[in-house]
């Protein structure tokens, strides 16, 4: 593994060796007086973020910090209306500063990987566009397989607007790698056209679909949504698709409720439903910073030493 | 070079489009003799085992000058046109500023005479600024020295239907044509790639073959209603390709047009997120490709056009989503265009000469060239090596941009040489200096 752009091209290998390293990095770290490892001293991780996501770059800052790396975060702005330096100006400055890795989030699809063309150093995809979010759901997957014991033979609801999830792209491959039986539920406007392909079964009734399973996955829904006419209204979108307490108890006693936050309470989950304690969410946040750990740990390392 | 006006030049030996291998004597610009002939004040160009064609025409080229001159100019443009083995070319609207006045597509013209490595042709904007609001000056465009007859908002599609049933209406009255870039806009707002399995995959977003199609199905019946002409620029999905057909059938007076690349490439390319493949139409799926090919072979589709989109090295090196849209074309569609039409060996150089040639010279009315050599026509031709094959490198290619989407790729099919009104502009392979008339 030199760069992490998305969970597709990962092998089922690699996906459950990063999974054992969390569950070393969680095991190393919890409960210790000074929760700090050596590991990655003298390295210098980038955060460059193009997009606000105050969440996730702390959680990859916490990540490095708790590796003893140099943590530089490189916030770059952008808009169509004034684009700023060019990606790959920016590259080319984080290499010649010696960057040994670079954690991107981006709106633009596909921009890690043209970052892996201008630098030498580690990539690691922190979500880009509606493309892939690979630590989310590596942190998906640890989670799961924390609460439920394992990812083989479970069945996971992905539900909402999966045409503009990179956090639903990434879910899918690694589930289905992990041998995950995945369902997409959400209004026909935003799924995807042709995936007939891929390894899911797609739905448009969440109480249909909500029945066997052992974890759903509540996708956020973007405001900027229902002025394109995704749906007709909000209220509308939380019957159809939100989960409440009613659809709650539809689902196995012992089934998870996920979400990557932030969420719309009220939205695609009702509160009382959020502050259960069968949904992962907080818990999803903690794990999220060992996962983080283990990547940056791997891909400085190749698991050489620790 | 030689001199048209005083020597003359004795082409050796070509295979004339296929059809027999024949001499041809130019002289004063225009072919003088066909056949068996023997001169001595001439320069003798061997054509041993080259195909003779008459010279290309492109429907379809962004020149870039005005305004963008750092991507392409007209002089370098046309370098590249005649490498390509092209005699004419026809410019676009879009530049800064818009062909949308006399003033301007006159100003392109005489920039093309005086770089004189093929003809320019100036299109002529549909709408002013391209916004597709009011109708530019077309008569006075088409009154100009530039003589337009084929007008086109390329870039962006004439979508009001009002606008588009005005500009046939009134292009009618001398004969000429709107060339139209068939988007629904509103069906591809922030389209990226084609929408499929591969933009569901990359999320990127989609745009949908049925943006092209639908327009495609409505201007065919404004063009049946009222009787003008339209032709569509850069077809690109298999259901625009079926409408076509049964407008023809029908008796429509519509044409059609196909770039190399929706002959060869997919939007399987789009995975390396690498901006040179994206284009306006997207490249498609595979299928596509398979039913474009045979649309051409077939004349459903009339013609080759390259949609030569030079871009400068910022516009490209970027995230796909910021990279403007387009690619070169003019010195590989020769190439890709035997390719398409069953390879060297099987091509049909004459029907290769109809979509390459005669049949987009006819298209936009341009009378000098399309012709096979016979006497007394303009010696508008290319001689190619139909077994030679050439590799792709964007730092050799005659234009100023680079963004060529076959760096790398061995391509059949070499041009050794390109006359323009008797006038070598490219000779043994490699383009003559100083050519202006």
């Amino acid at each position: 593994m030199k760069h992490l752009l998305t969970t597709k091209e990962l092998t089922r290998e690699d996906a459950e060796l990063i999974l054992d390293v969390t569950q070393q990095m969680a095991d190393a770290v919890t409960g210790r007086e000074v929760p700090k490892l050596p590991a990655l001293r003298g390295r210098t991780v980038v955060n460059l973020f193009y997009e606000d996501s105050t969440r996730t770059r702390t959680s990859f800052e916490t990540a490095a910090k708790r590796l003893s790396a140099d943590v530089v975060n490189f916030a770059a702005k952008t808009s169509s209306v004034n684009k700023g330096e060019s990606l790959r100006d920016t590259a080319l400055t984080l290499q010649a500063m010696g960057a040994d890795a670079v954690v991107i989030r981006h709106p633009a699809a596909g921009a890690p990987q043209r970052l892996t063309e201008w630098l030498d150093g580690a990539v690691l995809n922190a979500g880009d566009g509606t493309h892939a979010h690979p630590t989310q759901a590596l942190l998906d997957a640890y989670t799961m397989k924390k609460r439920l014991g394992g990812i083989e033979g479970r069945t996971v609801a992905i539900v909402g607007d999966i045409l503009h999830s990179r956090v639903a792209r990434s879910n899918i491959w690694l589930l289905a790698k992990l041998g995950a039986n995945v369902r997409l539920v959400g209004p026909p406007t935003l799924l995807p056209k042709d995936i007939d392909d891929w390894p899911v079964e797609i739905g448009y009734d969440l109480d249909a679909s909500l029945k066997g399973v052992d974890a759903v996955m509540m996708l956020r829904v973007q405001h900027e949504r229902q002025n394109a006419a995704f749906f007709p209204t909000a209220n509308e979108y939380s019957r159809l698709y939100g989960l409440d307490e009613r659809r709650l108890a539809l689902m196995p006693d012992h089934a998870i409720v996920m979400h990557p936050g932030p969420m719309n309470r009220g939205m695609e989950i009702a509160a009382a439903v959020a502050d259960s304690p069968r949904a992962t969410i907080t818990e999803q946040v903690t794990n999220g910073v060992w996962v983080r750990m283990a990547v940056l740990y791997l891909l400085l390392t190749n698991g050489e030493s620790k | 070079m030689s001199d048209p006006l005083n020597r003359a030049t004795l082409i050796k030996g070509a295979d004339i489009v296929g059809k027999g291998r024949q001499d041809v004597l130019v002289r004063d610009g225009r072919v003088a003799e066909v056949g068996a002939v023997s001169v001595k004040d001439a320069d003798v160009v061997d054509a041993d085992g080259l195909v003779l064609l008459p010279g290309l025409v492109d429907l379809h080229t962004h020149l870039r000058e005005p305004g963008r001159e750092d991507a392409e100019t007209v002089l370098s443009g046309t370098r590249a046109a005649a490498k390509g083995g092209y005699t004419a070319v026809c410019a676009m609207a879009n530049s800064y500023p818009v062909a949308d006045t006399a003033g301007v597509v006159e100003q392109v013209a005489a920039l093309g005479r005086a770089a004189g490595y093929a003809d320019v042709q100036p299109i002529g904007a549909v709408s002013v600024g391209l916004e597709g609001k009011r109708l530019a000056e077309i008569g006075a465009m088409a009154q100009s020295a530039a003589q337009v007859r084929m007008f086109s908002d390329d870039g962006h599609c004439v979508h009001d239907p009002v606008l588009m049933r005005r500009a046939l209406e009134y292009v009618k009255t001398f004969g000429g044509l709107i060339a139209q870039h068939a988007e629904e806009p509103r069906l591809t707002e922030g389209a990226q790639m084609n929408e499929g399995a591969v933009s569901a995959e990359l999320g990127l977003p989609g745009w949908p073959s049925v943006a092209e199609e639908a327009i495609i199905a409505r201007d065919v019946l404004l063009a049946e209603y009222t009787g003008a002409r339209v032709h569509f620029c850069h077809v690109s999905t298999a259901r625009s390709v079926d409408i076509i057909r049964e407008a023809k059938a029908r008796g429509a007076k519509v044409t059609a047009e196909v770039c190399p690349h929706h002959l060869l490439l997919t939007d399987e390319a789009a995975r390396s997120y690498d901006p040179v493949y994206k284009v306006n139409p997207p490249l498609r799926r595979g299928a596509d490709v398979e039913v474009l090919r045979a649309a051409l072979a077939e004349g459903v589709i009339d013609a080759v056009a390259t949609d030569h989109a030079p871009h400068a090295p910022q516009d490209k090196e970027c995230e796909w989503a910021a990279a403007r849209p387009g690619m070169l074309g003019l010195e590989t569609a020769l190439s890709i265009s035997v390719l398409a039409l069953g390879g060297p060996s099987d091509v049909d150089w004459d029907v290769l000469a109809e979509r390459t040639s005669r049949t987009p010279a006819r298209i936009a009315g341009l009378e000098a060239h399309g012709r096979d050599p016979q006497p007394g026509a303009e010696a508008n031709f290319t001689l190619v090596d139909p077994a030679a094959t050439w590799t792709v490198v964007p730092e050799g290619l005659a234009s100023l941009s680079r963004n060529t989407p076959y760096a790398g790729m061995e391509l059949p099919v070499t041009v050794q040489a390109t006359f323009l009104r008797g006038r070598a502009t490219v000779l043994n392979g490699k383009i003559a200096e100083e050519t202006s008339e």
